[in-house]
């Protein structure tokens, strides 16, 4: 990890080849978070892979959180790793809720990390967040026809329909 | 006539394999394009098994989690548990006893040997050597053994909680454990006799399936299919886990990262598994098993029938739980397939507002394609046992 004084270098740097891209910091449990514009989180991915001296080049892993009832609410979390350093930094994109017939749309980071390709459908499967870009955003582990975004806060737990019916229909 | 003359060489055949086939280690549907005997592009489909483990976790307490999240791997459970009460541990700032830190690293490299053993039992299988599935789940079966008699449980143990472990090893474990440890290298030199010197083993996997180091690390991949790339990264040597750093054992990596490069790595890390227990079991030190933090851990039950205090702090762990401060952790371990992280957001109730695994399987599973594509159907075969799937944990 990088400690809260180097965590405040990285963001003055990318300030300053990237103005307004880094809302904020945090430094919470050991834990470097960069708080960035959704617009431009393209551009710090790519700056914290590139930039010499940074080399954030792993994507560990990509998830989404939803933080109902906060608002923005929903999270798209890019956890970097730097494997010289042993070093990680959180990048963390808040997403709002557009309202009930659109999505929440970031861009896509595949041409990046290939790495992303799944995790990023898996984040739409979940959640319905559409990532402009990305090749082939299709459900990975719900059904293809399904209605619905399951991890979101607001979606009830159970209440899950029963699709093999035949012993309701030979016994009732 | 034409037709019956037509070259049909280069004629592409889309066939379905699974997603109930023995070959595919689980509920996994692959759909392959085949010119001839050669696979010109495969795509996985996944999500068979997925039975909503993440959403479940989201309303149950932090300690009733754990047993939803052992059966995610169903092989690898206590990683899972490890990766989960880990990231509990770091929200809450909870500092594990030593005798736990000792406990947690055996049980942690007998389930890696454990996973490894059913690993090698079933692509061995995939390959026509079909004795090397008994012996491996022989040794297999003594590891269970250890595990029913430390934890009650064969599989899906419960044993890690947030804190330490549930229980301290009852009499005669070490015993049994040290004739384990002495007795493994032996069956493993055992199996390498077998294999390696098999000479349609060696056929069917020198040179089969080689992916880059680069594109694997682009691809995500980690575990010993990066480290059969030559690529020396883990989790044990370079994070401060555990007591990993106490510990002496080596990395094993490959050379040119083929089938064969992707076996010898996981059989060399039994030996070194085995190692980390021997040590382990030499410097367990004595003590509490658990922390004594009773906001977070149950009070021993002998306390409960003379301290008031004990019953209340017992009474309120079982019916609530314990509450965290708002906080968000990412934990990552590395499991016998690779980094196996686990991110868990805390809203301050005593139920975790999202628990996310970042499972090995899961993102491995990408470089399927580049291991298998332009190679025989065969040979994809014997690269999907290679590439060590578990199906529970890749649809979660």
């Amino acid at each position: 990890m990088p400690d809260a004084p180097g965590l405040e270098l990285i963001r003055g740097e990318i300030e300053r080849d990237r103005p307004g891209s880094v809302l904020a910091t945090s430094f919470d449990r050991d834990q470097a978070a960069l708080l960035v514009d959704p617009e431009q989180v393209l551009a710090v991915l790519g700056w914290l892979r590139d930039e010499p001296g940074q080399g954030y080049r792993f994507l560990s892993s990509l998830h989404v959180a939803d933080y109902l009832p906060a608002e923005p609410r929903f999270g798209v979390h890019y956890e970097l790793l730097n494997r010289d350093r042993v070093e990680r930094i959180r990048v963390k994109a808040m997403l709002a809720d557009p309202g009930a017939e659109q999505l929440p749309e970031i861009d896509s980071c595949v041409g990046l990390f290939p790495t992303a390709d799944a995790q990023e459908r898996e984040a739409f499967d979940f959640f319905g967040i559409v990532f402009r870009g990305h090749p082939n955003l299709t459900r990975i582990l719900m059904p293809d026809d399904y209605v619905g975004w399951p991890q979101r806060r607001d979606f009830p737990l159970g209440g899950e329909p029963v699709t093999f019916t035949y012993n309701e229909r030979r016994y009732g | 006539m034409a037709e019956l003359t037509a070259d049909r060489t280069k004629e592409v055949m889309t066939v379905n394999i699974g997603p109930h086939h023995p070959a595919t280690h689980g509920v996994l549907r692959l759909i392959v394009d085949l010119e001839g005997e050669t696979v010109k592009e495969v795509t996985p489909v996944i999500g068979y098994v997925h039975t909503g483990i993440e959403k479940s976790c989201e309303d149950k307490s932090y300690w009733k989690v754990i047993p939803f999240i052992e059966r995610m791997d169903y092989v690898s459970y206590f990683f899972q548990m490890e990766a989960y009460c880990g990231a509990v541990e770091k929200l809450i700032g909870l500092e594990i006893p030593p005798r736990a830190k000792y406990l947690r690293t055996i049980f942690l490299e007998l389930n890696r040997i454990h996973s490894h053993l059913v690993w090698l039992g079933t692509t061995a299988l995939d390959l026509g050597a079909i004795s090397m599935l008994w012996y491996c789940f022989r040794e297999r079966d003594r590891i269970l053994d250890l595990f029913e008699m430390a934890t009650g449980q064969r599989m899906h143990t419960r044993y890690f909680q947030v804190g330490g472990v549930i229980e301290d090893i009852p009499l005669g474990f070490e015993k049994k454990l040290a004739e384990f440890v002495a007795e493994m290298p032996v069956r493993v030199g055992q199996y390498e006799a077998l294999l390696d010197n098999n000479e349609v083993f060696l056929q069917r996997t020198k040179g089969v399936g080689i992916v880059s180091r680069e594109r694997l690390l682009e691809l995500g991949v980690t575990g010993p299919l990066l480290r059969a790339a030559g690529e020396p990264w883990d989790l044990r040597k370079a994070v401060d886990h555990l007591v990993y750093p106490e510990m002496d054992f080596k990395i094993p990596v490959g050379t040119v990262g083929d089938n064969y490069d992707r076996y010898r790595v996981r059989v060399a890390e039994m030996v070194e598994s085995t190692r980390i227990v021997e040590q382990a079991l030499a410097a367990l030190p004595d003590g509490p098993h658990i922390s004594e933090d009773r906001k977070y851990v149950l009070p021993p039950r002998s306390e409960l029938s003379t301290s008031m205090e004990s019953l209340i702090h017992h009474f309120k762990l079982v019916t609530e739980g314990f509450r965290v401060e708002p906080g968000e952790v990412y934990n990552a371990i590395e499991g016998p397939r690779g980094e196996l992280g686990c991110y868990v957001l805390a809203d301050g109730s005593s139920k975790p507002a999202r628990v996310h695994f970042r499972d090995p399987s899961f993102i491995n599973l990408q470089a399927f394609r580049d291991m298998s594509v332009d190679t025989y159907v065969a040979d994809m075969i014997c690269s999907l046992g290679m590439l060590d799937p578990i199906l529970g944990g890749v649809d979660r």
